[in-house]
């Protein structure tokens, strides 16, 4: 199993009863809630986080993508990719964005990603991501529209990268008369591993899963009965398709807190991940879900379960249902471990800084974790893979 | 005597069709929540007009078609109901998305034409006059601010929630209403360029507090279509078929009567 740093840069200095008079942190929420002198200390104790990751002995280091909201601050990821790429120097680099829908010229990022992992020689993991509901309201991108943009971004960008250029593209969203991407990615047998983040959809499983991609599904943010139950409907669709899926084709994203003792860990996490689950991913059914952007049919199904009952998430919620893992380095070890077991997936992303969790305690959680954690589940995955 | 309900089949694609009444054809063009069901305005109409009301494709029980892309695909696909419909001389009256394109047909092809009317269209843009966003809105948002009189949004909100069926045709119709207008919103950019062509003599309703499409368009519509009058419905929000449908009843059949003499 491989172990990676993941952030998502949260403007932790946020004014937290912002939602006294807004109903989100995201699209409509003023921009002047942002304080950049503020910002210029966050961005910068979060790129050395994400570096002391590389010094720690993480497998790798993964960026975020999201538009105008506090959630994320990082709205063009490879601008934090770039940064990192120069200062670390062992990790894999994964940019999970990027949400191809939103853009007019998806060929930006065949350039984007494609320059990172030429400076890295080859420490690129490219993210190919919808983008979520938000984004399509900030950007003014059509979300009827955004399973179709998706794929013939991402034919564009393949296109780009395994075709000799100059070649031609000829879409509905997209055409070019001149696809002839320079630099050529690093990694060209075939292109660079390419990881799909998601919510969780049996659509995008399916694509993903299919022999021409094999690409890794990576579930967000879910508890660990739909983590388990879509990493085994991507096995079953691999085998489907006559082939049995690796490890490596599957991985889980979600936030960690481990501490000296589970009742240390508990204190210091529970006001900082409260933070992140009812300020700032606070949003409203019609922003995070517009229309189109899933399946009439999934929409019904997210509506009656919302009608049904619409509990506010705490961390004793997200520690139950598996979302948040949370405790001593034992108790995290014994749920890791019994997950991966059951679950069977390669490639672990933890959210060690969450919501409004300071640069000490975040640092504290890194280090306890890649040194009492991490080399555990490194060794008895290992060896109950040979 | 009720109205009558059919499923018909246009250049391949399956619609429903309801109707009621003898006389000139009125054909009807529903707005962003469709047209499933037989309404009082529509009955009223129907005692002097042969009322044709079809669910556009992509719309409550009509087909999902694959071509349909865009607001031109669907004025296209009504000249080709005209043709199946046989119909000469059709009085063509549309509300908000309805009476967009109402309009991109009537600059397209009026022979088949005998006038038209255009309730709180979209379609155009005046800079500085922003559209509601239907898309944001709640439930709740959505049925104070379609009306002035909140006894009707009252009404709707006490309404018992639909069924999954009824469900599942509310955000079909919310999907394709976003793909004709999400981006730009409710706007073909062109269309202000050739409202000049609409022949036939055209009538504008509009609702003085309509917070989904500002009555501030109005003038504008009045002036980009050379036959025209506005009639400015007062104390009425964006749906005047419904809020006002005493006085949009006798404005269109007075209109129609006028006109086709």
């Amino acid at each position: 199993m491989k172990f990676y740093f993941m952030h998502l840069m949260p403007y932790a200095d946020l004014d937290l009863s912002y939602d006294e008079k807004h109903n989100s942190a995201w699209v409509t929420l003023p921009n002047t809630y942002y304080d950049p002198k503020k910002g210029h200390q966050l961005y910068n104790r979060y790129l050395d986080e994400l570096e002391y990751a590389d010094q720690l002995g993480f497998d790798g280091i993964c960026v975020n993508e999201h538009h105008s909201n506090a959630y994320g601050l990082m709205p063009i990821p490879g601008v934090m990719a770039g940064a990192l790429a120069r200062r670390t120097k062992n990790v894999k680099i994964a940019i999970l964005g990027r949400a191809l829908p939103l853009l007019n010229n998806p060929l930006t990022v065949a350039e984007e990603f494609a320059m990172v992992d030429n400076i890295t020689g080859g420490r690129l993991i490219a993210g190919m991501v919808r983008g979520i509901g938000a984004e399509y309201h900030s950007w003014g991108v059509n979300p009827a529209f955004s399973h179709e943009r998706f794929q013939e971004a991402h034919d564009l960008i393949l296109q780009a990268w395994t075709q000799p250029g100059p070649s031609v593209f000829e879409g509905k969203h997209y055409n070019f008369e001149y696809v002839n991407v320079w630099p050529r990615v690093y990694q060209d047998n075939p292109h660079p591993p390419i990881w799909i983040p998601s919510q969780g959809s049996s659509e995008t499983i399916e694509w993903a899963a299919h022999p021409d991609r094999k690409y890794t599904y990576l579930q967000t943010f879910a508890s660990v009965s739909t983590v388990a139950r879509y990493m085994k409907m991507y096995k079953d669709v691999a085998a489907g398709y006559g082939y049995e899926a690796t490890e490596d084709q599957l991985g889980w994203s979600l936030p960690l807190y481990v501490a000296e003792t589970d009742e240390i860990a508990r204190r210091e996490a529970k006001e900082h991940i409260e933070a992140f689950l009812q300020k700032f991913l606070r949003m409203p059914m019609e922003m995070l879900l517009p229309p189109g952007y899933t399946s009439v049919k999934s929409m019904v199904g997210a509506m009656s379960a919302k009608a049904g009952h619409s509990m506010k998430q705490t961390i004793d919620s997200v520690i139950e249902e598996g979302k948040f893992i949370c405790g001593s380095p034992a108790t995290v070890r014994e749920k890791l471990e019994e997950y991966q077991a059951q679950i069977g997936f390669g490639h672990l992303l933890t959210l060690l800084q969450f919501g409004t969790l300071p640069a000490e305690l975040t640092r504290k959680n890194m280090e306890i974790y890649s040194k009492e954690v991490m080399p555990y589940l490194r060794s008895v995955t290992a060896s109950r893979a040979a | 005597m009720s109205f009558t309900e059919s499923l018909e089949t246009v250049t391949g694609t399956k619609i429903r069709i309801m109707r009621k009444g003898t006389g000139g054809p009125l054909l009807f063009l529903h707005g962003a929540s469709g047209a499933s069901r037989w309404l009082p305005f529509m009955d009223k109409l129907s005692e002097t007009h042969e009322v044709i009301v079809p669910e556009h494709p992509g719309f409550g029980g009509s087909d999902s078609p694959e071509w349909l892309d865009n607001i031109s695909d669907l004025a296209f696909f009504y000249l080709d109901l005209l043709d199946h419909l046989g119909l000469e001389k059709v009085n063509l009256v549309g509300t908000s998305i309805g009476g967009w394109l109402a309009a991109e047909i009537a600059i397209c092809n009026a022979t088949k034409l005998g006038s038209l009317t255009v309730v709180a269209p979209a379609g155009i843009r005046v800079k500085g006059i922003r559209k509601g966003d239907v898309f944001m809105w709640n439930p709740q948002e959505t049925a104070r601010n379609l009306f002035h009189d909140q006894a009707f949004a009252e009404a709707m909100l006490a309404a018992p929630p639909p069924s999954k069926e009824g469900m599942e045709i509310l955000l079909r119709n919310k999907l394709t209403s976003a793909k004709l207008a999400w981006e730009p919103r409710f706007l073909n950019p062109d269309l202000h360029k050739w409202l000049h062509r609409i022949s036939v003599p055209t009538l504008i309703v509009w609702g003085d507090d309509d917070k989904a499409m500002p009555v501030g368009y109005a003038p504008a519509w009045r002036e980009l279509i050379p036959n025209s009058r506005l009639e400015i419905i007062e104390n009425c929000g964006h749906l005047p078929q419904i809020e006002k449908a005493d006085r949009f009843v006798e404005l269109v059949s007075g209109f129609i009567g006028e006109v086709t003499r």
